[in-house]
């Protein structure tokens, strides 16, 4: 269990907080520079000032992006469609679609696919909908209401390594494993739900990476709500009281489009986040990703991971190429998944 | 139907003490009327209006809605409609959804719903904006909207949190009519709360003037005005506010600065009491054979009327008298007046003539 230590939530949106930071502010400064209708001439004039001030001021981050993430990128993009690269002499070769032959061929690429699928589609939104309402209920509390506020963030603060220890302890896969022990009291034997020992049933692997997705997301998500909730003005619910709204439909048609910002906004770092999941599948069934060479839980970025990696350990320099193609495929999907979001939010999502 | 407030208290308990926002009031609210608390901010006002809607529970006191005692009951037992400030229109639901709204709490059909919503759109003219969202409103625009989605479930009291303040002057004016008319056209019995004495002398039918959590008195907007009950109510009311002038008891006489007003005052005072003196500045009059001179410091052109600033004779402190904005009054010279009308206060405030 001491892969634990690879907890992926908590930098991961660290980044995504930024990112949105930044986009904002680039935002912001267009807009202006947009709606300051001042003579034409001026604007250009401070636009050239400003314009110097901003690059220079951004270019330490700019060099940092450039080499560390865009050329990357652009690597990754241009080496797929080279299927016999060589890693070790930067050797292109002949331009082909091979490499993605290769991928879409691959049954392991499938069900890479159809696992990431499932946790997009099951872990994401029941992650979301028991966040919203945790908050809701958190919020409702009059009493020591920062007490329960401290336990729900405290898995926010806590070490990867403590959180995974617990996790551990709770699917242990031997009998006194929290949730066997708890089996084995109504005479149900024992289930192997982690670890690398045994063989795991598929439902039961399923079973506890949601769960382990759920709980790790759950601060972080309902910290986000529960700070949009606080901004809702309180008169929205006197009015909603005063007119003798039902309980439910306070949540649904008040609530819900109100938060629906963050909402938007947990929804897409979510889904990103659950086609990135690697680190959680690795921590909890070890590298082979399951049931020895099986790798009955591999997940999409487990897939690129474990070509990329057969080639840096001294593998088959060549297969990078197949490596760039999966990651281009993945990058495919989450781009229609995202503007997919975009535009059916553009409708629900009132800010 | 009638609103009775009796006894009503509201101690709020904050780290620093308690604080008594409301202190034993006792009002009556006819049926069909609009009635205007005004005071001060701070004055307790809108804890009440809270205290009627519910959405504050008293400390003491009842609160009867007609023959039903209700302070008990939560806001959505008591058939108010609440207007809001700052008007809480949601702003993700359209017009026509914000009026529609508290029907469909009650599940009222889709189709009577509409139809209502649209007749009380009509009522208060916003029928041809049913499809905009709140943020697509002008303030005026809003207001309305807020005022339909309160009528529209037909309640027994509608209750408005100062319903102007966020309008600017000219759309003020006007909507203070508007609220008048719809409040006729209705018949619904209406509290309403304000800060600007003007707004709730020209709309209401009845005021209540409260500071500190009491009431000081209750009435007609001008039998108020004419009659105030104290000092607090004679300045609250009236712009420019009304003149106090500083006065004492020597022997059996008024004086103040160098002027004697009253030579046998038969009053609650004795030798060597302070009085207050409140003339407001429509009860100056100039006359040439005028009892009391006084030292024009200035004059200003308000359109219709024109207004000095003086000063008495023996006295530094300068004062406000309205006139005729024929009256050739120059600046710097001295002038003779009299008081058409007059209150006199004791030291606490307690009006004694």
């Amino acid at each position: 269990m001491s892969e634990f230590n690879k907890t992926e939530m908590p930098t991961e949106i660290d980044n995504e907080v930024e990112k949105e930071n930044f986009f904002i502010k680039i935002k912001n400064f267009f807009v202006s520079k947009v709606s300051n209708k001042k003579s034409q001439k001026n604007q250009m004039l401070e636009w050239k000032k400003d314009g110097w001030k901003a690059i220079v001021s951004l270019a330490p981050a700019l060099l940092i992006l450039l080499v560390f993430t865009f050329y990357p990128i652009i690597k990754t993009f241009i080496v797929s469609f080279f299927p016999s690269y060589n890693y070790q002499t930067d050797a292109f070769g002949q331009f082909g679609f091979d490499s993605y032959a290769t991928v879409l061929q691959d049954t392991t690429f499938w069900r890479a696919m159809g696992n990431t699928a499932l946790m997009v589609i099951v872990s994401v939104p029941l992650s979301i909908i028991i966040a919203l309402l945790i908050t809701v209920l958190l919020n409702s509390i009059k009493r020591l209401q920062g007490v329960y506020q401290v336990i729900f963030f405290l898995p926010y603060v806590t070490n990867g390594i403590a959180f995974g220890l617990v996790f551990a302890t709770i699917f242990s896969p031997m009998d006194y494993g929290l949730i066997n022990s708890l089996l084995n009291l109504v005479g149900i034997s024992s289930v192997h739900w982690t670890g690398t020992a045994y063989t795991i049933p598929y439902w039961a692997g399923i079973f506890v990476i949601t769960v382990y997705a759920i709980w790790n997301g759950l601060a972080f998500k309902i910290l986000v709500f529960l700070s949009g909730l606080q901004g809702i003005d309180k008169q929205y619910y006197q009015a909603a009281q005063v007119d003798a709204t039902p309980k439910w439909r306070v949540f649904t048609k008040i609530t819900v489009p109100l938060l629906s910002p963050m909402i938007l906004y947990i929804t897409i770092t979510s889904l990103i986040g659950a086609f990135k999941s690697y680190s959680s599948i690795v921590a909890l069934f070890g590298e082979d990703m399951g049931n020895g060479l099986d790798e009955t839980f591999i997940t999409a970025v487990g897939y690129i991971y474990k070509y990329f990696n057969s080639v840096t350990s001294g593998g088959n320099a060549e297969l990078l190429s197949v490596a760039s193609a999966a990651a281009l495929i993945l990058f495919v999907f989450i781009m229609i998944i995202t503007l997919f979001q975009m535009w059916a939010n553009k409708r629900k999502v009132h800010y | 139907m009638e609103v009775k407030l009796i006894n009503l208290t509201k101690v709020f308990s904050k780290k620093e003490g308690d604080v008594c926002a409301v202190d034993h009031i006792n009002i009556t609210i006819p049926t069909g009327k609009l009635v205007g608390l005004l005071g001060p901010s701070g004055c307790g006002k809108s804890t009440t209006l809270y205290m009627i809607a519910g959405l504050h529970r008293p400390t003491e006191g009842e609160i009867y809605f007609g023959e039903n005692e209700v302070s008990k009951f939560p806001p959505e037992k008591r058939g108010i409609g609440l207007v809001f400030q700052n008007y809480a229109l949601y702003p993700h639901l359209t017009v026509r959804q914000n009026i529609m709204f508290p029907l469909e709490n009650k599940k009222m059909p889709k189709q009577e719903a509409a139809e209502k919503a649209e007749e009380y759109a009509n009522l208060v003219g916003i029928g041809d904006l049913m499809d905009r969202k709140p943020s697509q409103l002008s303030g005026g625009q809003q207001q309305r909207v807020a005022i339909a989605r309160a009528l529209v479930k037909e309640p027994e009291v509608l209750l408005l949190d100062e319903p102007l303040s966020n309008l600017d002057a000219r759309l003020r004016l006007q909507t203070r009519e508007e609220i008048k008319r719809i409040q006729k056209e209705t018949g619904v019995t209406t509290i309403f709360v304000t800060h600007d004495q003007e707004e709730a002398m020209s709309i209401s039918d009845e005021i209540v003037v409260m500071n500190f959590g009491v009431v000081h008195q209750i009435g007609k907007p001008q039998d108020v005005y004419n009659e105030p009950i104290d000092m607090f109510v004679a300045k609250f009311l009236g712009t420019p506010p009304i003149n106090i002038i500083p006065a004492h008891m020597e022997k059996d006489k008024i004086c103040f600065f160098d002027e004697t007003f009253k030579e046998k005052a038969d009053i609650d005072a004795k030798d060597g009491d302070e009085l207050s003196i409140g003339i407001r500045p429509e009860f100056v009059q100039v006359d040439e054979k005028g009892k009391y001179q006084i030292h024009v410091e200035m004059v200003e052109y308000i359109g219709r009327d024109k207004s000095i600033i003086f000063k008495f004779k023996g006295g530094e402190q300068t004062f406000k008298a309205i006139v005729p904005s024929t009256l050739e009054v120059l600046p710097d010279t001295d002038i003779r007046i009299n008081f058409t009308r007059f209150f006199i206060f004791d030291s606490e405030g307690k009006r004694l003539i």
